[in-house]
């Protein structure tokens, strides 16, 4: 439990940095955005109370927003990805239920549950925070195209993080 | 009572998300500047009486007077800080020439904010309404046209540039004298987009565009880009033309804001024309 909360402490604090310093300066083409700081949200453990994961997203999303000048748009995306987790979580349980000690990443989970669980909420997220920063539908295809293409972008740069800090003694886990 | 209770306690979540997600989308629309445009015009009218009814009940307050008294005597203070005083001449001369009159007037600013990854990007400079800056005036760079002058504040102003969605530039091709429409489409900072230009035009790669004198924001002849890709649209007699824009947007440092003398004089003109149009077409 305590080696759990410390990781997601460091986790909470690495991939805000990453986000903030690296990834908000990169714009390829005009479509793709990473917004790989969501992976945060994405690993909360399972038995995290439901209001405080959507407290922590809103904290969360405010302070990225902070640092892009962005005031709102990304807590509000945040928020709205907490709920739809605490939904898709109930949607996609194993017969048996989950492990409450356990974290929602791809060793533990089984690569198809992760990439069914990941892939719907990042897209979730990038829909509301293109269509909010867009705010009109004119240009329909365009946003969405953006939203498409980053969500894939950013589910790559998700399952290459998950794969580097993947622990290396299945023992331990 | 107890229902209601026990109905908000079933339901907390839900109430906690949308007050959450509206307490996000209040600040969304109260801090950033392009959805507060777009949202403001659609709720004029709302926010216009609920603010009369607001000023109607606090103008019976005293607390007015005292709170200017303290006012003045505030920034009283603060102009004898030392922090207070910045350099912010900007040496403006105006010739007087019986021959030729003056239309244009140049004010020098350093950009000190940008953007241009967002859908609609902004500038702020340095230059504000003590410097003699008004909204609508056009902004350019030694290397071709920036934007126009949007907000103004006492010595700031913001700028929406040519890579905004409700910029429109009126651009001429320099070889024909052809006049067409710059818009951004929201693509790519490097490039922007010429749609309706005649089919019958023999243009090449590297075509030059400037602004056109259609405009009576941007003076005549003003660099803008040059053309890219000339995308031929199949059975019509008009292409769209993709055009490299003169100026690195990235890169802007240093620009001028173009104060035109005869903008109000032609623009009261052009209204007075149309609105004895209008009338005569009523009868």
């Amino acid at each position: 439990m305590i080696t759990n909360i410390s990781q997601n402490i460091i986790r909470f604090f690495g991939l805000l940095l990453v986000q903030i310093f690296l990834l908000n300066n990169i714009q390829l083409n005009g479509y793709l955005n990473p917004y790989l700081y969501i992976l945060f949200i994405i690993m909360l453990p399972f038995d995290i109370p439901a209001w405080l994961l959507l407290l922590a997203g809103f904290i969360y999303g405010l302070i990225v927003d902070m640092f892009a000048d962005t005031m709102g748009m990304h807590a509000s995306a945040t928020v709205f990805l907490c709920y739809a987790r605490i939904g898709v979580l109930g949607f996609i349980a194993p017969r048996e239920g989950y492990d409450s000690s356990h974290q929602p990443t791809f060793t533990n989970m089984g690569f198809r549950w992760f990439l069914i669980y990941s892939g719907f909420l990042v897209f979730v997220h990038h829909l509301l925070l293109f269509f909010l920063e867009a705010f009109s539908f004119n240009n329909f295809m365009f946003t969405f195209l953006k939203v498409v293409f980053s969500s894939a972008f950013t589910l790559t740069l998700i399952f290459i993080t998950q794969m580097l800090f993947k622990p290396a003694d299945k023992a331990l886990r | 009572m107890r229902k209601l209770v026990l109905f908000v306690y079933k339901n907390h979540l839900l109430f906690l998300f949308l007050f959450l997600q509206s307490v996000s989308v209040l600040l969304l629309i109260q801090n950033n500047n392009y959805q507060r445009t777009s949202f403001i015009s659609s709720s004029n009218a709302i926010s216009g009486n609920a603010l009369a009814a607001y000023t109607n009940i606090t103008s019976y307050l005293d607390l007015r007077a005292t709170n200017e008294v303290i006012a003045t005597e505030n920034a009283d203070l603060r102009n004898r800080l030392k922090s207070s005083f910045t350099n912010y001449t900007s040496k403006n001369t105006v010739v007087s020439d019986s021959v030729y009159k003056q239309q244009y007037i140049y004010i020098t600013a350093k950009v000190v904010n940008n953007s241009v990854t967002r859908r609609n990007n902004y500038l702020t400079l340095n230059r504000g309404a003590l410097q003699g800056v008004k909204p609508q005036m056009a902004v350019i760079s030694s290397t071709g046209v920036i934007g126009i002058v949007k907000n103004v504040s006492d010595n700031f102003c913001t700028v929406m540039s040519v890579l905004h969605g409700n910029v429109k530039v009126p651009v001429m091709i320099k070889r024909y004298g052809e006049n067409a429409i710059l818009n951004w489409e929201g693509t790519d900072f490097k490039t922007g987009n010429v749609p309706n230009v005649p089919s019958h035009l023999k243009l090449i790669k590297g075509d030059t565009l400037v602004t056109s004198a259609y405009s009576s924001i941007f003076p005549q002849g003003i660099m803008v880009g040059t053309i890219n890709d000339i995308a031929v649209v199949q059975g019509n007699t008009f292409n769209n033309l993709k055009i490299n824009f003169s100026t690195d947007f990235r890169k802007v440092a240093y620009v001028y804001i173009v104060n035109n003398l005869l903008k109000d004089e032609q623009q009261s003109l052009e209204d007075k024309t149309q609105e004895e149009d209008a009338a005569a077409n009523q009868k």
